[in-house]
């Protein structure tokens, strides 16, 4: 057996020439590019070579063995596992949409920075040490040793599947949002169809995990950040080679901060602008009228449109594409008045929010007047800690630091897995600034007929929901910065056309969005499937089974888990990413009381610990249906004006004070148990 | 009763270790809180052509994040050195 040191040499020879082939790989690429490969073949490459390339780390890494399936022989040095978390941690959402939010909300999209970058502060003060120091697989088995029952059996039992539903129930929903995003991305950039490109993605998902469980996923993760970080970087660092002096992003973009608020202002006051914002204020208006005049606006409206569709049809001289835009706007045409007030007040408030003025870069919580100020200050501040608390409680995260080597080892791994976040994350700002300096520099203003390639090439990829969309609205050949309509998320995928790099970067951009679903979705179904195996199969329904079996089972379940989660995604579910921020909040409320208590508070017993579980995870649905229009509540049932995303902020106290009332209330922890949290609390 | 039942040496860096837990904890809220509740108030400030508040956000923080984990790594480290000179007495 090598010694850790010598392990640690070859991984690096390993990574360091894994680093090399890839930009050899690029070098590759951006020839054939100039010697005039057409695009699809150049997306196609990316697309085939990576995902064979996380195959055959699966292939080399196959294994049946119990702690190198579950826990990769807890030999994973430090920065290796730290590597391999962040690789875990940024998921499609931070790879695609991050930067697009900082772009479109400004001050208000910080709150996702701050909140999963300062959760591993609670990861590395609260939980991460002690978890190795405790050693064993699952987070379900640490609350199952911790809360013992008075007599043993089922009350451990019944903690160990209250702990594996609230996992289950959290990484679920972000694995299927992972999906989805490996479908948009490989539909996106090689044009082929949604549900093949998932299936794509969850055959090289299964390859890896399916053979090699935790170890494979490992090292997967670490090639997979390595691509990530190229991808991520490259073409910021070229717009900020741009636009500045100084090639390195997070420093270079405050010398254009007080160019782009300059621009804002001018924005704000220009005539033009103010023309295009009162068409939409108009537009607005007449929604308002209709809604006010419901159900005869809606009659009426019917039967304008019947009369408009008819006319088209007998007029001889319409085209079919008149025709055709005749009748489906008959056939999108509400069909009740019930359905016309929700797609009418849909419409009424995309519109208003098109009619106010660009928000600002840098202002924190600008609002009407002071109240509303202090609602967006206090949303600001209660998502940023349901975030971090949310950080600190999910599962797939924490169990890597079972991991490592030692108890040192997983306090050291936190910090390489926090620098390497930082790494992207201090980007991301700079990216948004960039980027929208470059909009509204050379795109707004610009003339109609020498709109750039990018603007055609991204409306055109999705015909229903098209990322970008530019309209002259005042019919004055110029861009307006309000006639410009725009998704987040192309923030990240047009970057580099928008920066003037050549293809190729783009299909490195969308290698390391694939890379960034894939590499959160293999630790999400291994977390899953391990639930599942490990903690119902063998703790619960067959103690005896041998670890061939174990492995074995949890195999088959990864691939029936993967298959729904698949199956789930491609459905297309619309609220996806609004899910994945729930989860956070669910896994605040659900999984933090019950773990820092445990380490923090000898009284805390396993009543106090069923009760902490069960109050914080009634808590935070109840708010979430409460709040949300589409479970049936409504926004004006809001506490606080505290946005249902963030209901752990009333999810967390609950679960707490339940969790220390109903420990009082019942008699301490037995000796053994007290024994265990001194061994874990020794470090 | 919250009292281990330990030797001594091992409690006593028991409470070492809470102290300093708490501190630094006391930090990471502290510093969040106030420069995001305090925003609109430092707003005007610039340094190197960010405001105070959105580079604190974007950057600061992550730094004084960081710096939080490292403190916490090199102290640990320090007292299980203690702990370990202690049990090989």
């Amino acid at each position: 057996m090598e010694s850790n040191q010598d392990f640690f040499r070859r991984l690096c020879r390993y990574y360091g020439l894994y680093t090399l082939g890839f930009i050899a790989f690029l070098c590759v690429l951006a020839i054939l590019e100039r010697e005039g490969m057409p695009r699809s073949w150049i997306g196609y490459l990316f697309l085939f070579v990576t995902i064979g390339l996380y195959a055959a780390i699966g292939v080399v890494c196959r294994t049946s063995d119990v702690p190198e399936y579950y826990v990769a022989g807890r030999r994973v040095p430090p920065l290796f596992n730290g590597m391999a978390t962040a690789a875990d941690w940024i998921s499609a959402a931070t790879f695609i949409s991050l930067a697009g939010g900082l772009y479109l909300q400004g001050f208000d999209g910080l709150a996702y920075i701050l909140g999963w970058t300062g959760g591993y502060c609670l990861v590395a003060l609260l939980i991460a040490p002690y978890l190795r120091k405790f050693g064993q697989y699952t987070i379900p088995d640490f609350l199952a040793a911790r809360y013992p029952g008075r007599r043993g059996g089922h009350g451990a039992n019944l903690i160990r599947i209250l702990a594996v539903a609230a996992t289950i129930l959290i990484s679920f929903t972000y694995v299927v949002a992972q999906i989805y995003g490996v479908g948009l991305i490989t539909s996106r950039f090689t044009g082929i169809d949604f549900s093949i490109g998932i299936f794509l993605g969850l055959a090289s998902i299964l390859v890896c995990s399916f053979l090699g469980g935790m170890r494979a996923i490992t090292w997967t993760q670490v090639a997979q950040y390595i691509i990530i970080l190229f991808a991520y970087l490259i073409p910021v660092i070229w717009l900020s080679a741009k636009h500045t002096t100084v090639p390195v992003p997070p420093v270079a973009y405050g010398a254009v901060l007080p160019k782009l608020t300059a621009i804002e202002h001018r924005l704000e006051d220009d005539p033009k602008e103010k023309e295009i914002r009162q068409i939409f204020q108009a537009r607005a208006d007449d929604y308002e009228q209709r809604l006010k005049t419901l159900p005869q606006s809606w009659v009426d409206g019917r039967i304008e449109a019947q009369n408009h569709t008819e006319e088209v049809r007998r007029n001889t001289h319409a085209s079919l594409a008149e025709i055709k835009a005749a009748s489906r706007l008959l056939s999108s045409y509400p069909k009740s008045p019930d359905e016309a007030e929700r797609k009418w007040s849909e419409a009424r408030a995309a519109n208003l929010a098109r009619a106010q003025p660009p928000v600002s870069q840098t202002e924190p919580f600008p609002g009407r007047d002071r109240e509303s100020s202090e609602i967006k200050r206090n949303n600001f501040l209660a998502l940023v800690f349901c975030l971090m608390l949310g950080t600190a409680a999910l599962p797939h995260i924490l169990m890597r630091y079972y991991t490592t080597p030692t108890v040192a080892g997983a306090r050291v791994s936190v910090f390489w897995t926090l620098f390497f976040i930082m790494l992207i994350y201090l980007t991301v700002p700079a990216l948004a600034v960039l980027v929208k300096y470059d909009i509204y520099t050379s795109l707004v203003g610009s003339s109609y007929s020498h709109l750039p390639d990018w603007v055609y090439y991204w409306a055109n990829m999705d015909k229903i929901n098209p990322l970008v969309s530019i309209t002259d609205l005042n019919h004055d050949g110029l861009v307006q910065l309000g006639e410009i309509s725009m998704d987040g998320d192309i923030i990240v995928l047009a970057m580099p056309e928008i920066a003037g790099l050549p293809y190729f970067v783009s299909g490195l951009v969308a290698a390391g969005g694939l890379a960034a679903a894939l590499s959160t979705a293999d630790g999400l179904l291994l977390t899953i499937s391990n639930a599942l195996s490990h903690d119902i199969y063998y703790k619960v329904v067959d103690p005896s089974a041998s670890s061939q079996k174990r492995v074995t089972i949890s195999k088959l379940l990864l691939l029936v888990v993967a298959l729904l989660a698949a199956y789930a995604a491609s459905l297309k579910p619309g609220d996806i990413l609004s899910m994945v921020g729930a989860a956070f909040s669910l896994a605040a409320s659900t999984l933090f009381p019950v773990l820092v208590l445990g380490v923090f508070w000898k009284r805390a017993n396993q009543p106090g610990a069923i009760a902490g579980i069960l109050c914080g995870f009634l808590m935070c649905v109840y708010y979430m249906l409460h709040t949300t229009p589409t479970f049936g509540g409504s926004a004006t049932g809001q506490w606080f004006h505290i946005a249902s995303i963030s209901a752990g902020i009333f999810g967390v106290p609950v679960g707490m004070a339940a969790m220390v009332i109903v420990s009082l209330l019942t008699p301490p922890p037995d000796e053994a148990t007290m024994a265990l949290i001194d061994h874990i609390r020794t470090p | 009763m919250d009292h281990a039942p330990l030797p001594l040496e091992a409690g006593h860096q028991w409470h070492r270790i809470r102290r300093m837990t708490a501190w630094l904890l006391a930090l990471w809220f502290l510093s969040t809180f106030f420069f995001v509740y305090f925003a609109r108030e430092l707003d005007h400030i610039h340094l190197f052509g960010w405001p105070i508040p959105f580079y604190m956000a974007a950057q600061g923080m992550l730094l004084i994040y960081l710096a939080i984990v490292v403190i916490y790594m090199r102290r640990m480290r320090r007292i299980e050195q203690l702990v370990r000179r202690e049990q090989g007495e």
